[in-house]
Formats: structure tokens, sequence, C-alpha cells
């Protein structure tokens, strides 16, 4: 049985050392100013250095995380992030380099970054990309400027509306509104797509874009995509692919032919570097021709086989992040996209569609798909709480990590009740998708039994059923602070 | 207590009651069950100008964030304050001291678009 750890601050001994310091020859008050000296010693746990590493240790371990357990979460394409990448990030060259330092002095980092916007290019058939955005969010808002930007350019002031369908990421209304349009959404139709109707409908000369995620966020290929795309153009609007779900469609579809103008890649989801904990990811943006005097500056440029950094462009929007962006990340992805050729590619979106279908059709028995019909890179199912003995997806998920589960997306997309959302990933094995299948069918079995043991897990982690209730309305952020 | 009875409902699960041309609006029974734990209501100004169907508050419980739709036109003439700091309220009392907002109405025909409550319950099942 795992204890919950204490926290260091209750660990705290006083006057407990983990390394000695030597006294300062001259102590600090005698060439300090008096306001620059402090006058009280700061709050800080007091341990030994083998208490902190035992301590961090112990932390570690009460983890879930992708090198410990299986982490289907919907829509974040929780895959396995290979060890090279990491090797190839750590490399001097790279961690070392100054962004300030001359241009002549990272050649090495530049190459990446140009060769990275290639193959970008490549899989995508886009004109250009930027590789500055921080993450999905920060790229849908770049997208959003750059929209805005081209509109202003044609003189074309009428454009204040942005279309989002109701089953979008919520970064994608939130990105709209950050960049100062009004949000319009379109509802699904009954078999999860975005009604073309209902988009012809609501284009019109105050629509400046149109977000949408393919395939979408009920993992399922939006197919009328291609129409949807001309009503766009012939309305004067842009179209935008919010590219979170890309690794349904590596190597077998390039936006550019569906119609995208404007897409965002989430390197840390569809090209492996680690992310969850809100760790630091890329968003680059891809653009088609029209748009690249608009991308953000600068820009890494080749000439004569020599990098250089393009800063200056009238149309650009301007910068969206300090030097390239997240370098280490973008590392990350350009050596994993550097390890596989076309054919492999290709095999990555297809092992990712077939996991997803493997679970589904071992699974929608007991848990129906909201959407019967083949997924794509992940499947959305739905807990039925009338007939699982007041079960809900909650429990059922909670239940989950006393199976030794990292939980699914629950609750999402808002369209689908009681919703499952469950992305496998290429990367794991027949072995693990089948243990997971077992566990979700034992928790439906205990549901039927014994329903009380799933409303109340966890049952076998260092705390249990947390109150989200009372956290949520009276927060305690700091440790020591007092409960109201 | 704004009875069920005397309420009409929109399809996106708001009820209205109607005293003169001032319409008192909050959510069903059945949306805050759905909705889950309230934990924050934003509620928009007193003077607001608020169109049907378009979303003039929002609503955020532990599962999700959801948009709340006015179900009639007309001006914010006053808010529930009591909101802010007991959300609860919208669990415990949805047709009573959970209600959203008041609007003074500029067109009351718009009224004949929502349901009476009969009519709501049956598309509920």
């Amino acid at each position: 049985m795992i204890q919950r750890e204490k926290l260091s601050i209750e660990k705290s001994v006083p006057g407990r050392r983990g390394v000695r310091v030597l006294p300062a020859s001259r102590p600090a008050a005698d060439w300090l100013p008096e306001r620059a000296l402090r006058q009280h010693p700061p709050r800080l746990p007091e341990m030994s250095e083998f208490d902190v590493v035992r301590h961090y240790t112990r932390l570690s371990r009460l983890n879930f995380s992708l090198d410990t357990h299986f982490y289907p979460l919907g829509s974040c394409t929780m895959k396995y992030n290979p060890r090279a990448n990491e090797a190839i990030a750590a490399l001097d060259g790279f961690t070392a380099a100054h962004p300030s330092a001359p241009t002549r002095a990272l050649q090495g980092t530049l190459e990446m970054a140009w060769r990275l916007e290639q193959m970008l290019c490549e899989l995508t058939g886009l004109a250009a990309f930027t590789l500055q955005p921080a993450a999905g969010a920060q790229g849908e808002l770049t997208g959003i400027l750059l929209a805005s930007a081209w509109h202003r350019s044609r003189r074309d002031h009428r454009r204040t509306e942005i279309l989002v369908a109701d089953s979008s990421h919520g970064t994608n209304p939130a990105s709209a509104t950050m960049g100062g349009f009004a949000v319009n959404t379109v509802a699904s139709g009954a078999d999860g797509r975005v009604n073309l109707a209902a988009i012809r409908a609501a284009l019109g000369p105050q629509t400046a874009l149109v977000m949408l995620t393919v395939p979408n966020t009920l993992g399922l290929f939006e197919t009328t995509i291609c129409e949807i795309a001309q009503a766009v153009h012939e309305a004067g609007a842009l179209l935008y692919l919010d590219g979170a779900n890309y690794n349904a469609l590596m190597g077998l579809v390039r936006p550019a032919d569906i119609g995208a103008d404007i897409l965002h890649f989430n390197v840390h989801k569809s090209f492996s570097t680690p992310h969850g904990g809100g760790g630091p990811g890329a968003g680059p943006v891809g653009v088609a021709a029209h748009l690249v005097p608009f991308l953000p500056l600068p820009r890494v440029i080749e000439k004569n086989g020599r990098y250089i950094l393009k800063s200056s462009a009238r149309k650009s929007i301007g910068r969206m992040r300090t030097c390239l962006g997240n370098v280490a990340v973008l590392l990350r992805g350009y050596a994993y996209l550097r390890s596989h050729d076309a054919v492999a590619l290709r095999g990555i979106a297809e092992d990712a569609i077939l996991n997803a279908n493997y679970v589904r059709v071992k699974l929608s028995d007991l848990y129906p798909a909201a959407i019967d019909e083949p997924c794509m890179h992940e499947c959305v199912l739905q807990t039925n709480p009338e007939q699982m003995r007041g079960v809900k997806t909650l429990d059922v998920a909670k239940r989950l990590l006393d199976y030794g589960f990292h939980a699914p997306t629950i609750y999402f997309p808002l369209i689908v009740p009681e919703a499952l959302m469950i992305e496998p990933t290429e990367t794991e094995s027949r072995e693990t998708l089948d243990a997971f299948v077992a566990a979700m069918r034992a928790i439906h079995a205990e549901a039927m039994t014994d329903p009380e043991q799933v409303q109340t897990a966890p049952h076998h982690l260092p705390v249990r059923r947390l109150d989200e209730l009372a956290a949520a309305r009276n927060p305690t952020v700091a440790w020591g602070a007092t409960i109201p | 207590m704004f009875e069920e009875s005397q309420c009409r409902f929109a399809a996106s699960h708001e009820w209205v009651f109607v005293a003169g041309d001032v319409a008192t609006v909050g959510i069903s029974d059945y949306a805050q069950k759905e909705i889950s734990d309230i934990v924050f209501v934003e509620l928009p100004a007193v003077g607001a100008t608020v169109a049907q169907g378009k979303a003039c508050a929002v609503i955020e419980s532990v599962k999700a964030a959801a948009d709340f739709m006015a179900p009639v036109s007309g001006e914010i003439i006053a808010i529930n304050e009591a909101l802010a700091d007991t959300p609860e309220l919208v669990n415990q009392s949805p047709q009573g001291e959970g209600w959203f907002v008041k609007i003074r109405m500029t067109d009351s025909t718009e009224l004949d678009g929502l349901m009476d409550f009969a009519a709501y319950q049956h598309t509920l099942s």
C-alpha cells in the first residue's frame, strides 16, 4: 500500500541542513544596505539531503505517468516518447546555445528549425510554418491574428465573427474571443459531424474564419470537409484546422488538399514529446501561400547553405514568442520525424485508428459508442447510469485508477452525455489494450453487483475520492493558509 | 418560487416566469442535475441588452462550463446577486432562490416560441 507523502514543509526540522555553507567572509550586514537585508529567514523546509532524495523519489512513485501506466487520454495523444529524442534534445550544442548569439554561432539550431519547417510543409501541403507558438492554444491565437491581418489587408472590415463547431475544443471559442471576434457555434448533426447546411446558413460577409477539428472530437472524419471548405472560401472567409487530432491523418491526408488555409500542429501530441502537467509544448502554425507575408517574425531563411534570421516584413503580425519558440520541444519533434520514413508515418495513423477501433468494438456492448460506426484515432463511449445501477462516468474513471490505468478524458465532448473519450495511440500493444478492456468490463460487472464499490473509488491509492466541489468553491492554494 | 406550471421553457433548458413585461429567468431542474454541482455563475450587468437564444451568462460546474441563453430579448433590470457567493442556490432551488436575472421584455410574442411545462417535460423523456 502506497502511503500519502507528507509535504516537505511538514517534515521540516529546525536547524537540519542538507549542505553546510561556510560562513561568509564578510557578513552581508556589513556591506548591504539595511533595506536589502531580510528581517526574517525564508520559510523553507529544513531537511537533510537524504530526506530530500527520498521525498522526491517517493513522490515520483505516486505519479500516474506514461512511463508507468497506460494513459488513454482522449484528444491528448499520450504516445510513447522515444528516448533517442531526449538524448538529441540534451546535446550541448543545442542546450548551451544562447538565443541571442550571432546566427553564425547558431547554424545547427537554425538548420534544424528550417528543416523542420520544410518537413511540416511536406506533411501538410501548406506553404510555410512559424515555429514560435508555445502550444496549441497559442497556435490558435496566432492563426486568428493571421486571419484578422489578412482581412484587414484587403480592407474588409466587416469580418467580426468566427464559426466553431459545438464539438470543438474549448480553446477554439476562447482563442476567437481573445482575438477580438464574436463566436458563433454551429450545431453538429445526428451523425456527429458538422452540419454542412448549418455551416452554409451561418456563413456570411461577417465571417472571418471557420475553425474545425479533423477528425473531430468524436473521433470522426468530417466527411463533407471539402464541401465545407468550398463554402467557406466562397463566403470570403478562411478555414482553420485544429491539428490536435492530426495523429489520425499522418501520412494519409494533406490538410492543404482538403482546403485548410491555416493549421496548427501540437508537436507534443502528434510528434511524441513529453507533455501533461502543464509542461512545455510547441504549436507550429502553417499557412497557405496567400498568408505567408503575415507570419510572425523572425523567420529562418536558407541562403547558399547558410541559415539567417529574417527580421522584417511589412505585413507580419509581429512576434508571438521570444526566440524561435520552445526549441527543445521542436528538436524532439524533429528527431521523431527524421526517424520515420513516409511509410512509417502512414503506419502511425493506421495503427492509431486500428487501436481505437479495437477498444471501441471490445467495449461498445457495455459502454455504447456515442456514434456507432468506425472511428478514427479515438472513440467516444458512454456510461449509462440507468443500466449500471446509478454508476456514472466519473465513478468508472475513478475506479480505473484502482486497476492501474490513467482515466480517459471524461465529459468531453460536451455534446455527449456521460462521455468517455478513449485514445489508445499507436504505441500501445494488443496486450495492454486487452488489459484495459478487461478492467473496463470488470468495472461494469462490479457496478451490476456492488455499485457502491465503484461509486466510492478509488480504494487503493494514497488519497481516496477527493471533494472536487469543495476544492472548486473554496480553493486553498497555499500551505498553511486559513481554510474558510 | 416560480412554479414550473406557471413558467415557459426553452429547448436549451431555461425557464421564464412572466409578470407584466418583466421576465424572471433561470435554468430548469433537469439542467441543474445535468450540469451537476455549480461552482460559479457569471451574470450580465444590469442595463445590458440581451437577445433571445444568445448567450448572456456562463455557468461553471465541476464537470464543465456552459452558456446560459437568454430565453427572451430585452434589457437586464436585475440580477441575482446571491449567486456570486452561493452559486449552489441554483442546484438547491433552480425554480426559486436560484433564479438568474430579470429581463424587461421588448417582444412578448417571443414567448409563443417557448414550451409550457408539459411540452418541455415531454422533450426530456
